[in-house]
């Protein structure tokens, strides 16, 4: 009865709400193209606030050894952040080198093992350490982490490898440094590279594992010989995305590394990355140009994750695609 | 029956590679374990109703409130109100060390910290959702368009592109601008990282409604505006409010912006146009602070924080599986 009468009011509305489909569809439009207006007005922001940095320096903004706000009597200032850039590095590399197989472990585990009831769970706490924010990490890492590690790890290895392996030298001093910050920053990525390729290995055809047992493979030549393979390009792209996020870490990197713009040849000793140089500066800036030099700092690092986002899209995208076709 | 020579060698290493994935499953359990378990046992000794309704304190004025002691703070002779001789050493006997500052317990509260968050995190959330539910409705209304795919990369962009470049952009666009650290800042800044999660967890609750109620809908007469208004959203309401919920989480503990935005502050501000505190700033200033008595304030903002994350996650995790078990 109700919706007779609903239809009914239908009958008789204005033409206006009948027809309201063009004025809806104009307004879903337009907001959406608020976020992609987003993104451009981003990317034109940072360039157009950048190019005082630009024009003095061109590249040695990024890849300059000095990075010295002040003018003293005896130099000019001088903006290049080499230092950042090689910490940001050297910090993801050591986070991609330690979460990489580890989280590929992980995906194969949830995807191909584990048992039904376990996964559930197991997937959610994974999922959970992604959500836990990144002052946490850093939090906790200042009080806990770096301690418990130097006491471990980083003190005896610099006094016995640390004498032959330059890269492993001491001192280690407070604890606070490169590879500290990369382990801290492989915690927070592995989820986002475990889900995604947990995700994509669940895409593979059961046919490709039903092939591989029937002729006699073991379990774990059947996921490595005719799963992963077949899932290559997702798994990339999921290390692509990892890549990206430790890239752009700023809490766990301004607490741990130990915001030092000295080059230093050791993983224990401090650095700094291009995010935390731009969180500790930004606000303190002493001229228009350590300004527009920050954010030309800022500026490539959005320009890079863009890169790499792009990239790992394709991959999945491609992944994604290939398997539905390869299921109809 | 013969067995292969080497298939006792394959059996080893399956069994191995499949203790490893364990293993590396493991890897990312203990570390959730361990953050949960430290915020939550320091963190949560650092709780008392003070915690929650005082505000920050200076270290040596919470010593003479603690001792009873009236002279707080003589910035003419600093040391004087805390047991330190004229000349600012300390006798040998070292019975100074008791009435230290560096001694003192946990000291006032984050009640300006937990304001604050609400204000800077509701504002972004309002600013956020017109557009995030809008552009989700688009995408999932609309999905086969290629200009979808193009809101989709945008998405995509925005949250993979690091946190503290929205901090950068609306440092440029409002603070520089306007010349002040403001709280509305910080709301813009987080209203950039929150839209693309609003969108895509609309976008994935909307497509989860099932077409046949697309269909009754439009056979009933109802033009694509109506029947989303009052069809297709109600049915994916649930979804749609986890989305947002799991959006003020992300944003509630996001630091790095806020950093450059809203800058915080020591005491209660309810001035959308001035500095203001936050939670995160809090944990993060407090961790870098000499005195044990903030650094347990820092604990025990982690704590709210974690709280936070986890309540939020948990009460997604059931209403998701309700709403599927419901359609099941």
């Amino acid at each position: 009865m109700a919706k007779q009468q609903h239809a009914e009011s239908w009958s008789n509305g204005k033409s206006v709400f009948r027809h309201g489909d063009v004025p809806f569809r104009i307004g879903t439009v337009v907001l959406a193209s608020c976020v992609v207006a987003l993104v451009f007005a981003m990317g034109a922001i940072m360039f157009l606030s950048s190019s005082e940095a630009r024009t003095a320096f061109g590249w040695d903004v990024l890849f300059g050894q000095v990075w010295n706000p002040v003018a003293t009597e005896l130099s000019e200032p001088e903006f290049g952040a080499w230092p950042a850039v090689r910490g940001t590095l050297l910090s993801s590399l050591v986070a991609i080198v330690i979460a990489a197989p580890l989280a590929l472990g992980i995906g194969i585990f949830l995807a191909e093992l584990c048992p039904p009831k376990l996964s559930t769970p197991l997937s959610f706490l994974v999922e959970l350490l992604a959500a836990i924010p990144s002052v946490i990490y850093g939090v906790w890492g200042v009080f806990v982490f770096v301690p418990f590690f130097n006491q471990v790890f980083s003190t005896p290895v610099s006094e016995t490898l640390g004498t032959y392996i330059p890269w492993l030298a001491g001192p280690v001093a407070t604890g606070r440094g490169v590879m500290v910050t990369g382990i801290i920053m492989a915690i927070m990525i592995l989820p986002t590279i475990a889900s995604l390729t947990r995700d994509v290995l669940r895409l593979v055809p059961n046919t490709q594992r039903e092939a591989m047992l029937s002729i006699g493979a073991t379990r774990w030549e059947t996921i490595w010989l005719a799963v992963v393979p077949y899932s290559r390009a997702g798994i990339i792209g999921a290390v692509m995305l990892g890549l990206g996020r430790a890239l752009g870490e700023t809490m766990a990197a301004t607490l741990l590394i130990g915001n030092s713009q000295r080059i230093s040849e050791s993983l224990f000793a401090p650095a700094t990355t291009a995010a935390s140089l731009v969180a500790n500066e930004l606000t303190n800036s002493v001229s228009s140009l350590h300004e527009s030099a920050l954010i030309t700092v800022a500026f490539a690092l959005f320009g890079i994750t863009l890169v790499l986002n792009l990239g790992a899209r394709l991959m999945i995208w491609y992944v994604d695609r290939g398997m539905a076709g390869g299921r109809s | 029956m013969s067995i292969p020579k080497n298939y006792r060698w394959r059996k080893f290493v399956d069994q191995v590679m499949r203790g490893s994935t364990v293993v590396a499953t493991g890897c990312a359990v203990i570390p959730l374990i361990a953050i949960i378990g430290y915020v939550l046992t320091l963190g949560g000794s650092a709780l008392s109703t003070q915690f929650f309704t005082d505000v920050y304190q200076p270290p040596n004025m919470a010593q003479a409130a603690a001792d009873g002691s009236t002279p707080a703070f003589d910035p003419n002779d600093p040391f004087a109100g805390i047991g330190v001789p004229d000349d600012g050493t300390a006798p040998a006997d070292g019975t100074a060390l008791e009435s230290d500052v560096y001694a003192g317990g946990p000291v006032g509260g984050v009640l300006h910290g937990i304001i604050g968050t609400l204000i800077i995190t509701g504002m972004g959330l309002l600013f956020a959702l017109p557009i995030g539910i809008f552009a989700g409705i688009y995408l999932s209304e609309y999905r086969n368009e290629r200009y979808a795919t193009i809101v989709r990369f945008c998405c995509d962009v925005l949250s993979g592109s690091p946190s503290i470049v929205a901090g950068v952009v609306i440092y440029i666009l409002v603070v520089i601008q306007s010349q002040q650290f403001s709280a509305i800042a910080g709301s813009l800044a987080l209203m950039i990282l929150m839209v693309p999660i609003v969108t895509r967890t609309t976008e994935e609750m909307l497509k989860l409604v099932p077409e046949s109620m697309r269909e009754a809908a439009r056979g009933l007469g109802a033009p694509t505006w109506y029947s989303t208004f009052t069809v297709i959203i109600p049915a994916a309401l649930p979804g749609i409010v986890t989305g947002v919920m799991l959006a003020f989480a992300r944003g509630a503990g996001e630091t790095a912006p806020l950093i450059l935005t809203v800058l915080g502050s020591n005491v209660i501000s309810t001035n959308l146009f001035a500095p203001m505190a936050s939670l995160p700033l809090v944990a993060y200033r407090y961790t870098e602070s000499p005195y044990p008595g903030e650094n347990t304030l820092a604990w025990g903002a982690a704590f709210v924080l974690m709280m936070l994350v986890l309540v939020m996650n948990i009460l997604v995790r059931v209403a998701t599986r309700r709403r599927a078990g419901a359609s099941r």
